[in-house]
């Protein structure tokens, strides 16, 4: 019985070493692979920053000015005015196409279709 | 120690005589000898023992204890506290209040020089003055060929320039990576931003602190890496900021004025959303500041905070709401207007003579001096310096720029009853724009303290009340007849219901004394006069303008129709409808929409502050 229990002891020392040496390797690929990623990050970030300063330098007020004075003959845009925005409750939107199981309910009904 | 002796002479002699054999006594004490040797020995092994396990228990405790922490706790990224650091630029993005850039950084190179290990220097030289047509050749083969070990070429410069350098192909020539800020709207509030610079320089890196405006005043806040890079959210709107530019620059340009400030503030929460001050510069390529001469030349000076004018008759109204909240008068009360009134040995005439009484509506929609020293003269020196200290114009304002402490009001250090008379019509204190549309917007908001912040959606203590809510209302009330039948007619705006006051004041001299034909002119508007959202400052510098009449200076020629221009402008920008008489029909929906909102739609905001 005893040498069984010592075989069975050794085995599971080096069974645990070798669990704690993978363990070991996998940890530091992982972070290799964090440290990769964190760089791709900040690679990425700064791509960002590019395009969010590139967007802002197109899109700069004085620049959209000038295009829209370019281009008036097709767009004819001229600078917003007082009373262009009203309510939606004002406006008198042309009733939907009914769903068609619902067309054929209503066409039973004709107090419906003069609402 | 006593040692027993193993054959103790008394009890061998004793033995002896009985016959006995005495090596038995011998025997007998090795024996008890052995036996205290052995317990001794035993309870040291013991004592080994329990250490031993003692530290083996301890040992496998803290591995244990250490083990079930990290399996009970969640799982974090080893490292990603000295990293997270590089990742994250190393100054925040400042935005306007719909998150558009204002300000941000962009990766740039500087080049340096390493003249010892040059090949060419004179090649090098060559070619770097032809990629830079700023740097002298002959200076670069001096410096190159010297005794110099380490130089500096250029600060920052662009890909292509780098490429070009590159395509030298000389070894002695470095790169060093450079964090360089970028104002992407060119002009546009350049004066609220300020600008940049480098501070402590290194090969590799360099600092990029503020130079002035919001930069400078949040230079901690931008580069303190634990806001993670969250821009700095500023209360400007970017699109109201550039069409008020492009309005007052336009009215400047027909006032032929020297220069031009506006502001437009919220009133509610006193977030500015536009402030402008003409003329200005790109803080791209930041001017150098005057060295000599007056400052307020220079493109540098912010009129809306730093200039300090005498703001005119647009004061009038503070003594005005002050005796309606004594309850000195009401709208109706005579006030004697008797041109011109003496006070002491000077004396004070109004425009033009208004006849020997003026109700205290007309004192503000004429605007008579003489009839505002009168109501000044009834509330008393001491309570009219009390109130104008409450409105904020004895101080800098709190604004979050390094600029406002230079804003300070020019108030008198003595008060004399001609300084108490002619402050009341705002001749002998000067103040910044901003102040006045601080202290126009706090009676506008029913009398609380609106105290104006560039920071968008900060959460601030309610303002103090200063002024009765009625005879708040009522000011609102006399100024918009100002605009109705008075002073600002050309201020009106179809639907907005501007409420203001024009004022018009001499510029002092250098020298003393004032100038004959250099004015200040403003307009200090609120609007919708039924329930005042956006207060509105004009100032024109020396604007004059030839009607049909002559040559006009008055604000009510001047200031007053740029301010209806802008607000015409940016009233509908700002999302402001027009108060109408016409009855729209209200239609009842013909169908419920069936609008179901998805799992995924709430939009996501970064929290500023």
């Amino acid at each position: 019985m005893r040498p069984l229990t010592y075989l069975a002891c050794a085995l599971l020392v080096m069974g645990l070493a070798f669990w704690a040496y993978r363990e070991n390797y996998r940890t530091q690929a992982a972070l290799g692979e964090m440290s990769q990623v964190q760089r791709e990050i900040a690679q990425l970030r700064e791509d960002l920053g590019v395009l969010r300063a590139e967007w802002a330098y197109l899109n700069r007020p004085d620049r959209l000015r000038e295009l829209v004075d370019l281009n008036f003959d097709r767009l004819q845009l001229i600078p917003r005015e007082a009373g262009q925005v009203m309510d939606l409750g004002h406006i008198d939107y042309p009733r939907p196409p009914a769903p068609p199981e619902a067309q054929a309910e209503s066409s039973d009904n004709p107090a419906a279709l003069q609402e | 120690m006593i040692r027993i002796p193993l054959r103790p002479l008394a009890r061998i002699l004793r033995a002896r005589e009985r016959g006995e054999n005495p090596d038995a006594i011998e025997a007998e004490n090795r024996r008890l000898r052995h036996e205290a040797i052995q317990d001794k020995a035993r309870r040291r092994a013991e004592g080994r023992l329990a250490l031993m396990a003692s530290l083996f228990v301890l040992g496998f405790g803290v591995v244990g204890v250490r083990m079930g922490a990290l399996a009970s706790s969640d799982p974090i990224e080893p490292q990603s506290e000295v990293m997270s650091a590089q990742i994250v630029s190393q100054r925040a993005d400042i935005t306007d209040r719909h998150g558009r850039v204002l300000a941000t950084n962009l990766l740039t190179h500087s080049l340096y020089a390493h003249p010892h290990q040059m090949v060419d220097p004179v090649g090098a030289a060559r070619g770097l003055a032809r990629i830079f047509p700023d740097l002298d050749g002959d200076k670069l083969l001096r410096d190159f060929t010297g005794s110099r070990k380490f130089m500096w070429i250029k600060r920052k410069m662009s890909p292509e320039q780098m490429q070009a350098v590159h395509d030298l192909g000389e070894p002695g020539l470095l790169f060093g990576p450079r964090e360089m800020r970028v104002y992407p709207n060119g002009h546009i509030a350049s004066h609220i931003l300020g600008g940049s610079g480098f501070g402590n320089e290194g090969v590799d890196s360099a600092e990029v602190l503020g130079v002035a405006g919001v930069e400078k005043a949040f230079d901690g806040w931008l580069r303190d890496p634990a806001n993670e890079g969250a821009p700095l959210q500023l209360s400007i709107d970017l699109a109201v900021q550039a069409a008020m530019e492009q309005v007052l620059a336009s009215g400047m340009e027909v006032m032929s004025a020297k220069g031009a400030t506006g502001i437009l503030m919220e009133i509610g929460s006193g977030e500015i959303l536009a402030m402008a001050s003409l003329p200005d510069f790109d803080p791209n390529d930041r001017p150098r500041p005057l060295l000599k001469g007056d400052p307020s030349d220079s493109p540098l000076f912010n009129r809306a905070v730093q200039g300090q004018y005498e703001l005119g008759s647009t004061f009038k109204i503070f003594p005005v709401a002050q005796a309606l909240d004594l309850a000195i008068i009401n709208p109706n009360s005579g006030i004697n207007t008797t041109s011109p009134m003496r006070i002491g040995k000077y004396r004070i005439n109004d425009f033009s003579n208004y006849g020997p009484q003026l109700s205290a509506t007309d004192v503000i929609v004429k605007s008579s001096n003489v009839g505002t020293v009168r109501i000044a003269q009834m509330i008393g020196v001491e309570r009219q310096k009390a109130f104008l200290q409450k409105l904020g114009f004895f101080d800098p304002l709190p604004i979050e720029m390094v600029e406002a402490p230079t804003g300070k009001p020019l108030v008198p250090t003595r008060w004399p009853a001609v300084t108490a008379a002619t402050v009341s019509f705002g001749h002998g204190l000067a103040a910044s724009p901003l102040h006045l549309a601080a202290a126009y917007a706090t009676v506008a908001n029913g009398g609380r303290k609106v105290t104006p912040t560039l920071i968008h959606g900060r959460t601030r203590p309610e303002g103090e009340q200063i002024l009765s809510e009625r005879a708040a209302a009522r000011a609102v009330d006399m100024l918009r007849q100002v605009v109705t039948r008075g002073t600002a007619k050309q201020a009106e705006v179809e639907g907005y219901e501007v409420a203001g006051k024009t004022g018009t004041a001499d510029k002092p001299r250098p020298s003393g004394g004032y100038y004959d034909n250099k004015v200040v002119s403003t307009f200090a508007s609120v609007f919708p006069a039924s329930a005042p959202k956006y207060v509105m400052i004009v100032t024109l510098d020396e604007p004059s303008v030839t009607g049909p009449g002559g040559e006009s200076r008055t604000a009510g020629a001047t200031a007053a129709p740029v301010a209806s221009a802008i607000i015409r402008r940016l009233a509908p920008l700002v999302g402001l409808e027009p108060v109408t008489d016409e009855k729209l029909p209200v239609i009842a929906p013909r169908f419920a929409p069936r609008v179901e909102p998805q799992p995924g739609d709430a939009l996501k905001v970064s929290a500023n502050q």
